[in-house]
C-alpha cells in the first residue's frame, strides 16, 4: 500500500506492507533510528512520536494509518542547530543516562507541555506514566519537565 | 581550580537528545539477514522431535538450525567455580529446562519472515516433572542435570555454630524471601556479526564488557583474540544482566558463517523477559540475638539461592552476600551458610548490587525484627551497634575488611534530614486517631562492597598535534557518563578543556584490553587508570619541554590555564601541548602513555536511607511519600552524575520492595513475560528523592573514590520494606514479604487482627 506523509517537515512517499508498524517505517524505511522500540505490548513509550502534534506510541499505529499526517520524531525537535527547550532542560538536569528512553520521553514531555498550561509534579508523573525509564529513577526527568514548564516563553 | 568535584553537564547528551544514540539495532550493516530463535514453551520436557521442514521452505528463509547441526565444542564454563556438569548447550539437545531456552535458530531475509517461519515449526515435547521451588530442588527427588547427580550448583558451607546464640536474652528468627526480579534494561539484547574477508570476526554487541565477549567468541570459534573485533556502540542499560556471553549471542557468528551473510539479532521484549538473566532469587533464614539493652550479640544468615536452570554468575551471588552479611554493625558472632540450586527457570545473573542487596535486606530486616522484639526504636538499636568511626579498617567476623566509614554520622544526617522525631510524632497521632492511612518510617543503614572482584583496567591518553587529547578506556559505559567523567579526569591533569578531549570505549580493536563496567568498579579502577595515564603524559611532556627550553625538567611547570609548559618564573617562553605533540610525533606512540591500574582492594560505600510510606489499612495499598538518602561514596567526581546514579538506584530498589517480581506457576510457566504483566516501576509510583551526599575519601586509590552505581538500590529496598512493616507494627505485624503488594499487605493486616 502507498503512504504519503510528512516526517519532520519533509514529505515521504513509500509503498509499504499493510502490517508494517509506524515505528518500523520510521526506523527502517525513512531511516530515522532515533525512535526506539522497548517492548511489544505498547507499555514502554520508547517509540513515542508526535502525530499532528499529539504524542502517540508509534508501535501501536500502522504506517498506513499515518497516511496524510504530520509526524515529528526526536530528529525534528532541534531547529537550525539549536536544541528545543525540553532537550536543553533534559541536558541541564541530567535527565538521561543510557539515552534509550530519551527520544520517547522528550516527545511525550513536549506533548504534555503543549496540552497543559500549568503542571504540578504529580501531573508530570501521571502524564509520563506510560514512558518507562530504567536508569534515572524519573527524578531528573520530572525536574527537567517542570523546569521547561516554568520556561514556557522559550517553548514554541 | 580543578574541574573535579564540579557539576558538569554531559558531553554525550546532545547526540542522545537530538538524533538518539546508536544502538546495535540502529546499525546499517549491508546485506545483513535476521535471526529468530524458537524457544521452549515447556519448563521441563524431553524433546521427542523437532519438525522444521515447512519452515525451511518458507519465504525468505535461509537456514533453520537445531542442536544436531552445531558441530562447535560445548560452551566453556563462564566461571571456574561453576558446576561443569550443568552446562547449557548452544541450543537445547534432548531436554529443555526452562521456558525461554533456545531450541531452533532461523535465519531469514527479514524479521517478519523469521517470525512467520517460527510459526511453522513444531516441537513435540514429552513433559517431565517440573521443579520451580528451591526447597523442592534441595530435597532432590527430581534432578535436573542427571550427570551432576544433584541440584546443588554451588555451596558455601562452613558448619553451623550451635552455640551461636548462647548468652542472648532475645533471639528472633524469620524466613524472608528476596524475590526474583527482572533487570529490564530498556534496550533489550542485540547482536550483529560479520565475517570479514581476512577471516576475522566482527561482532557488535549490546554488552557491558566487550572484551570478555571477544574472549568468549575467540574461545568458541578457535580464533586468536586479535582475530575477533567486538564493538559495543551505545548500550541502553545493562544493570549487570549484560555482562557475560549468552549462548544465543555467541551463536550468531556461527549462523553467519553457515549462511555466508552478516546477521543481526535483536530479541523482542517478551523474549527478553525469559531469555535475559534474572536477579536476586534468594530464600533467606535470618536469626538475630542480643540483649534487651539493644546490643546485638549474634547473627546467622542461611541462604537458599535459586540459580535457574543453568548455573551462571547467579549461582555465586551468595559469595557476595556472605562478604557483606553483617552490614554496618559490630556483631561479635556471625554465621553464614548457603546453597545454590538449579530449578526449571531462567538462569539467574547479576542485577544491580548482585548479592549485596540481598545481604543488606536480610540484616536490615533482622535489626528491625530485633528492635520490635525488645521494644526499642530501630534508630536507637542501629546507633548502639554501628561500627564506630575509629574502628577502621574494620574486619568483620566473616573476614571482610571495610576501608573507611562514618556510619553513625550517616545515620544521624538521615534522621535529621527526614525529620525523624516529627515523623514519629505524626505516626503516633495517626495511630491514636485510628486513621485508615497509617504512616510507616523505615531505616536502612547500609554498607556495600564496590570493585569486589579484583582486576585491573586499561587506559591510554594521547595528546594530538592540534592540542586536543584522546582517552581510550577499557570500561564500557552504558549510561554512567564516562565520556564526561573521564574527560574531566584527564582535563584535571592536562589542563586541556573537556570539549577538546575525546573518550573512546567499547571497541576492542582500538582499546586493546579491558574488563568493562559492572560492580561499581569503573571510576575507582578505570577512572584512576585514566588519571594516571594523563599524569604520565604530563611527565613526558615536561621532559620534552625541558629539552626544548634547555632547562632542568624540575624547573618546568605546566600552566593548565594556558595549556602550555614553561620554566617557572618565565611564562613568556612556553611550549604548548600541540607543539610538544608535534615534537614527539617522530617517536613511537607520539605524546602518549598507557597504563593498567590494579587497585590494592575493594572499597565500601555506605549510607543511610529513610523511607516514609503511607499504608491504606483498608486496601493494603502502599504509597511512598518520601525517600531520604544519605550516601557516601568517597570523593565525588561529578555530583550531577553521581546523584543520577543514586536516584536510578533508589527507584529500582523501591520497586523491588513494592512492585516487581518475576513469577512462575507450578508448571514453570512465566506469569510476567512481558512489560504489560511485569510491574516495571513508573514515574507515578515514586516520589522525588531527597539526597544528601557525604564524602569520606577512601585511602584505597588516589582519587579517594568509591563506587556509586549500586548503593541506591542496596540501601532503599530494606528502607521501604521496613517502612511498610513499621506502618503496621502497632497492629502486631512483624514482617511483610516483598513485593509488598496491596494483597500481601492486606493479608498481613488481616492475619494480625
Ligand atoms: S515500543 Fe512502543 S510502547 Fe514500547
Ligand atoms: S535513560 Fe536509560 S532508560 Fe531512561
Amino acid at each position: 500500500m502507498r503512504v504519503r506523509l510528512s516526517v519532520n517537515g519533509a514529505s515521504q512517499e513509500h509503498e509499504v506492507e499493510p502490517r508494517l508498524l509506524l515505528v518500523h517505517y520510521l526506523r527502517e524505511v525513512v531511516g530515522l533510528t532515533g525512535t526506539n522500540v522497548g517492548c511489544d505490548t505498547s507499555s514502554c513509550g520508547a517509540c513515542t512520536v508526535l502525530m499532528d502534534g499529539e504524542s502517540i506510541k508509534s508501535c501501536t499505529v500502522l504506517a498506513v494509518q499515518a497516511d496524510g499526517t504530520e509526524i515529528t520524531t526526536i530528529e525534528g525537535m532541534a531547529q537550525d542547530g539549536a536544541m528545543h527547550p525540553i532537550q536543553e532542560a533534559f541536558r541541564e538536569h541530567h535527565a538521561l543516562q543510557c539515552g534509550y528512553c530519551t527520544p520517547g520521553m522528550v516527545m511525550a514531555a513536549a506533548s504534555l507541555l503543549k496540552e497543559h498550561a500549568d503542571l504540578t509534579e504529580a501531573e508530570v508523573r501521571e502524564g509520563l506514566e506510560g514512558n518507562l525509564c530504567r536508569c534515572t529513577g524519573y527524578h531528573n526527568i520530572v525536574k527537567a519537565v517542570l523546569a521547561a514548564a516554568g520556561d514556557r516563553e522559550a517553548l514554541v | 581550580m580543578s574541574i573535579l568535584g564540579n557539576r558538569v553537564v554531559r558531553k554525550e547528551d546532545p547526540k542522545f537528545l537530538t538524533s538518539g544514540g546508536t544502538y546495535v539495532d540502529d546499525l546499517k550493516i549491508d546485506g545483513a539477514a535476521r535471526v529468530t530463535y524458537v524457544r521452549s514453551t515447556s519448563a521441563h520436557a524431553r524433546i521427542r522431535s523437532v519438525d522444521i521442514d515447512e519452515a525451511r521452505s518458507a519465504p525468505g528463509v535461509l537456514a533453520v538450525v537445531t542442536a544436531a547441526d552445531i558441530e562447535l565444542d560445548p560452551l566453556p564454563l563462564e566461571m571456574p567455580m561453576l558446576n561443569e556438569k550443568m552446562p547449557q548447550p548452544w541450543l537445547a539437545t534432548d531436554v529443555v529446562r526452562y521456558v525461554g531456552e533456545p531450541v531452533v535458530a532461523i535465519v531469514s531475509e527479514t524479521q517478519a519472515e523469521g517470525a512467520d517461519a517460527a510459526e511453522l515449526i513444531f516441537i513435540d515435547y514429552e513433559p517431565l516433572p517440573v521443579l520451580v521451588d528451591t526447597e523442592g530442588a534441595l530435597e532432590g527427588s527430581i534432578v535436573l542435570h542427571p550427570e551432576a547427580g544433584t541440584n546443588v550448583s554451588f555451596e558455601l558451607q562452613f558448619g553451623r555454630d550451635e552455640s551461636l546464640f548462647d548468652g542472648c536474652e532475645v533471639v528472633v528468627r524469620r524466613r524472608v524471601n528476596n524475590q526474583r526480579v527482572a533487570p529490564c534494561p530498556l534496550e533489550v539484547r542485540a547482536v550483529a556479526a560479520r565475517w570479514e574477508d581476512d577471516g576475522r570476526l566482527t561482532q557488535w554487541s549490546s554488552t557491558q564488557a566487550p572484551h570478555s565477549v571477544r574472549d568468549a567468541l575467540a574461545k568458541a570459534y578457535g580464533l586468536f583474540e586479535d582475530e575477533v573485533h567486538v564493538i559495543s556502540p551505545d548500550v541502553g542499560g545493562g544493570f549487570g544482566a549484560k555482562i557475560g556471553g549468552y549462548p544465543d549471542e555467541l551463536l550468531i557468528a556461527w549462523l553467519a558463517r553457515r549462511v555466508g551473510r552478516p546477521l543481526k539479532w535483536t530479541e523482542t521484549r517478551s523474549e527478553s523477559m525469559v531469555a535475559l538473566g534474572h536477579g536476586r532469587a534468594q530464600l533467606q533464614d535470618i536469626e538475630i540475638g542480643g540483649s534487651r539493652d539493644g546490643t546485638i550479640g549474634a547473627y546467622r544468615l542461611t541462604v537458599l539461592q535459586d540459580s535457574g536452570a543453568y548455573p551462571r554468575v547467579g549461582a555465586l551471588l551468595s559469595f557476595m552476600t556472605r562478604t557483606m552479611a553483617s552490614g554496618t554493625y559490630r556483631i561479635p558472632k556471625v554465621d553464614f551458610n548457603s546453597r545454590s540450586v538449579v530449578t526449571n527457570t531462567t538462569p539467574v545473573v547479576s542485577y544491580r548490587g548482585a548479592g549485596r542487596p540481598e545481604a543488606t535486606a536480610a540484616i536490615e530486616r533482622a535489626v528491625d525484627l530485633f528492635a520490635a522484639e525488645i521494644g526499642m526504636d530501630p534508630a536507637e538499636v542501629r546507633r548502639r551497634n554501628l561500627v564506630p568511626p575509629d574502628a577502621f579498617p574494620f574486619t568483620t567476623p566473616l573476614g571482610t575488611t571495610y576501608d573507611v566509614g562514618d556510619y553513625g554520622r550517616a545515620l544521624e544526617l538521615a534522621l535529621e534530614a527526614s525529620g525523624y522525631a516529627d515523623l514519629r510524632k505524626e505516626q503516633a497521632r495517626r495511630r491514636e486517631a485510628g486513621e485508615v492511612r497509617q504512616l510507616g518510617i523505615g531505616l536502612s543503614a547500609y554498607v556495600e562492597i564496590t570493585n569486589g572482584v579484583p582486576g585491573s583496567e586499561f587506559a591510554a591518553v594521547e595528546v594530538r598535534e592540534n592540542g586536543t587529547a584522546v582517552v581510550r578506556t577499557g570500561t564500557s559505559p552504558h549510561g554512567q557518563g564516562h565520556v564526561t567523567s573521564w574527560a574531566m579526569l584527564v582535563s584535571d591533569a592536562l589542563g586541556i578543556p573537556i570539549d577538546s578531549i575525546e573518550v573512546v570505549h567499547g571497541d576492542t580493536d582500538v582499546v586493546p584490553r579491558g574488563v568493562g563496567t559492572f560492580g561499581s568498579r569503573s571510576l575507582q579502577v578505570g577512572g584512576v587508570a585514566a588519571h594516571q595515564a594523563a599524569g604520565q603524559v604530563v611527565d613526558k611532556a615536561r621532559q620534552l619541554a625541558a629539552k626544548l627550553l634547555e632547562a632542568d625538567p624540575a624547573d618546568v611547570v605546566l600552566d593548565k590555564v594556558g595549556q602550555r609548559f614553561h620554566v617557572a618564573g618565565t611564562p613568556a617562553v612556553a611550549k604548548s601541548w600541540g607543539e610538544l605533540a608535534r615534537e614527539a610525533s617522530s617517536e613511537p606512540g607520539g605524546l602518549s602513555a598507557e597504563t593498567d591500574f590494579t587497585p590494592p582492594g575493594a572499597t565500601f560505600p555506605f549510607g543511610c536511607h529513610v523511607a516514609v510510606v503511607e499504608v491504606d489499612t483498608e486496601t493494603g495499598k502502599v504509597t511512598i511519600e518520601r525517600l531520604v538518602a544519605v550516601d557516601d561514596a568517597g570523593r565525588i567526581l561529578n555530583p550531577l552524575v553521581a546523584e543520577g546514579q543514586i536516584q536510578g538506584g533508589l527507584a529500582q530498589g523501591a520497586a523491588q520492595a513494592l512492585l516487581e517480581q518475576v513469577a512462575y506457576d507450578d508448571d514453570g510457566n512465566p506469569l510476567t513475560a512481558n512489560l504489560a504483566d511485569y510491574t516495571f516501576v513508573s514515574a507515578a509510583e515514586v516520589p522525588s528523592f531527597e539526597t544528601t551526599s557525604m564524602e569520606t575519601p577512601t585511602p584505597v586509590n588516589e582519587l579517594g573514590a568509591k563506587g556509586i552505581g549500586e548503593s541506591g538500590t542496596i540501601g532503599s529496598t530494606p528502607a521501604v520494606q521496613n517502612a511498610v512493616v513499621d506502618a503496621l507494627s502497632h497492629l502486631g505485624v512483624r514482617h511483610v514479604d516483598m513485593p509488598a503488594t496491596p494483597e500481601r499487605v492486606w493479608q498481613a493486616i488481616a492475619a494480625a487482627r
